[in-house]
């Protein structure tokens, strides 16, 4: 898609930016090429409000990252939004098409596909049955299908060389005969990742995909998730990790006590004082004891934005 | 102390009527709980609809037995279905709850009172009513070899019986190698990944449920044709219980465990049984410690030890995968 042979690889990259660089930073903002669209999204346990979004948008194409303080709704957000937790009240359409009410199986065939923040893989299958699961539209997963291998077998061995070349990928490739029980934390994370990429998403929608990844790993699976941008792939992610954030994501909204308080490009948002007040409490630069200085370390570490 | 009739009868119900009959029931548990994780605890209710549909439409409606074969299976699918619908969406052990009551409500159906005209009441339903299956037998005679012995009509139930068997061990083994039985597998692990990635997790539990309670009503089938009678006595939950410990003895989620742990258990408790009623009648044991008529008692006791130290130093089963146990545990 590059029109000059001397273009850096990542141009959907830059053209994403571009795009982005004309929204308003505010909450809510609507963007130019919305793949996704909320409106009114509410979740409450009993009389504690999750969730509250009145209007969110996510650009196709875009990385963007959902940050906030422990508890402010952004794992039953994405619950809510792929049908695994009924809301409240709220619509959301995705490319184009409504899916509030929508069972998460379906939600997953439209294209929405998410990790879990605790990992979630198949233990007592090897990794690369794990994989193969996650391939769409397969013939012998019907019931009598399933009795005549001769109608599934070809297609299972093309899931299997995309399962390979996948996991080659994601560096799991030499543990592809083992339980999928008996990898380690971070690999679980690649594996999940991997799996859900199996499905060939239009969103990959990652919650806190660095928890636990060791961080040598951390870099290549940050390149990683780089190149499914220009392969076309939103991708909405929860983290906790700042640096992560700054490095890879376009537009971040950040998420407090269940709402939408700030939006906007890493760097301004890092800088936005309701995103500080929001992790630190309102009164975190009044030095109150000894206490004070710890506090102030972490809004510095928090505002640091300009190395990427 | 005659320990060739010992061996004979132990042998001879190691591959008996018995056998098969928990063979089936728990190759149908091995798809429901094996393989996808439900706690199916209702397994004698599958059976006992296969029985009485058997006993019903023959017996009491005079129908052929091909069709009562067909209502049979009808009967265990409007079962699962009724079953799976309210319970499927929910946790595992709401479904464990749920089979356990449903199937001593069909129990207690067939044998109240007020239905004694359909039912038989706890008497059961008696008669020749698989007569015209049995005319069909081309042995001459039965079997009666120094380690096996069957009448010729218990050699025709077997034959069927375990070809059966082998035709649904077949329909298992195709099935859980195929993609459906991934996803089956994957269900047992973790619903909600598979959820996550685009599969109707609530229809293939509903199909496991069915297809594990149709081989279950084979298994009543098999019984209700074999003893020409149907009790319901015999459809209490010691059926159920005794079809798990046969599916954990051969190794759950294994498509042979059904099989070699159903000849296991029942070589086990016959042989339990004749050692010890031959030990004490010859007058190894004495009758001051053990009384013929408590040598019932004791086999079980002494098998239920027996699997007590298999789920000790074997805790997988004969066919399981230890390595498969110890994720768990982790």
């Amino acid at each position: 898609m590059s029109d000059s042979p001397a273009a850096p690889s990542r141009t959907k990259a830059s053209s994403i930016k571009a795009a982005l660089a004309s929204v308003s930073p505010v909450p809510g903002a609507p963007k130019p090429d919305a793949i996704f669209v909320g409106d009114s999204i509410t979740r409450s346990f009993g009389g504690l409000a999750a969730v509250d979004v009145s209007h969110l948008e996510v650009q196709r194409g875009s990385i963007t990252a959902l940050i906030g303080p422990n508890g402010a709704g952004k794992t039953t957000f994405f619950n809510v939004i792929t049908g695994f937790d009924p809301p409240n009240t709220g619509t959301w359409s995705f490319e184009g098409s409504s899916l509030a009410g929508t069972p998460a199986y379906k939600v997953a065939r439209e294209g929405m596909i998410r990790t879990f923040q605790l990992t979630k893989v198949l233990n007592k299958l090897s990794v690369l049955e794990n994989m193969r699961l996650g391939a769409q539209g397969q013939t012998g997963e019907g019931l009598f299908r399933a009795l005549i291998p001769a109608l599934w077998r070809k297609q299972e061995e093309e899931i299997t060389e995309r399962a390979l070349g996948m996991l080659e990928q994601f560096n799991l490739i030499h543990v592809k005969d083992d339980f999928a029980g008996s990898l380690s934390g971070g690999q679980r994370k690649l594996l999940e990742m991997a799996r859900a990429m199996m499905s060939n998403p239009s969103m990959l929608m990652l919650d806190e995909p660095m928890a636990g990844v060791n961080p040598a790993l951390t870099q290549s699976l940050l390149e990683h998730i780089k190149e499914l941008r220009e392969t076309g792939i939103t991708i909405f992610f929860v983290e906790h990790d700042m640096d992560m954030v700054r490095d890879i994501s376009d537009w971040v909204i950040v998420m407090a006590q269940g709402s939408i308080i700030a939006e906007g490009p890493p760097a301004d948002v890092m800088r936005n004082p309701a995103v500080i007040d929001a992790y630190l409490g309102a009164h975190h630069d009044v030095a109150l004891t000894e206490s004070g200085e710890s506090l102030t370390d972490t809004s510095v570490s928090l505002t640091k934005s300009e190395e990427s | 102390m005659d320990w060739l009739t010992v061996f004979q009868n132990s042998l001879t119900q190691m591959i008996g009527v018995q056998a098969i009959i928990y063979c089936l029931a728990a190759l149908g548990l091995n798809i429901q709980f094996g393989y996808t994780g439900l706690l199916n605890f209702g397994q004698a209710g599958f059976a006992a609809i296969g029985a009485y549909a058997i006993a019903v439409t023959v017996a009491t409606l005079g129908w052929p037995l091909w069709l009562a074969l067909f209502f049979g299976i009808l009967g265990a699918i409007i079962f699962a279905l009724l079953l799976g619908i309210p319970t499927l969406r929910l946790r595992a052990d709401y479904l464990a709850i749920v089979t356990i009551a449903a199937a001593e409500i069909i129990r207690q159906v067939a044998r109240s009172v007020s239905l004694n005209d359909y039912f038989g009441g706890s008497d059961g339903i008696s008669g020749k009513y698989a007569a015209d299956w049995y005319a069909l037998n081309p042995l001459p005679v039965g079997i009666d070899t120094a380690l096996i012995r069957f009448s010729r009509n218990d050699l025709w139930v077997v034959i069927n019986g375990w070809t059966l068997v082998a035709v649904i061990v077949l329909i298992t083994w195709l099935l859980v190698r195929s993609p459906w039985g991934r996803v089956l597998k994957s269900i047992r692990e973790d619903e909600d990944a598979v959820r996550s990635l685009g599969k109707n997790v609530y229809l293939y539990k509903m199909q496991a449920l069915t297809l594990g309670g149709v081989i279950g009503a084979f298994a009543g089938v098999i019984f209700a044709v074999a003893a020409q009678s149907v009790q319901p006595d015999n459809y209490a939950t010691t059926l159920t219980f005794f079809a798990y410990a046969v599916l954990i003895l051969g190794g759950a989620a294994r498509v042979f465990g059904p099989v070699v742990g159903s000849m296991i258990f029942w070589f086990l408790l016959v042989f339990v049984g004749q050692a010890l009623n031959n030990a004490v009648k010859a007058g190894y044991i004495s009758s001051s410690i053990l009384r013929p008529d408590q040598v019932g008692q004791i086999q079980f006791m002494l098998v239920g030890l027996g699997l007590m130290a298999l789920m000790i130093f074997r805790p997988q089963g004969i066919f399981g995968d230890k390595k498969e146990l110890a994720l768990d545990e982790r």
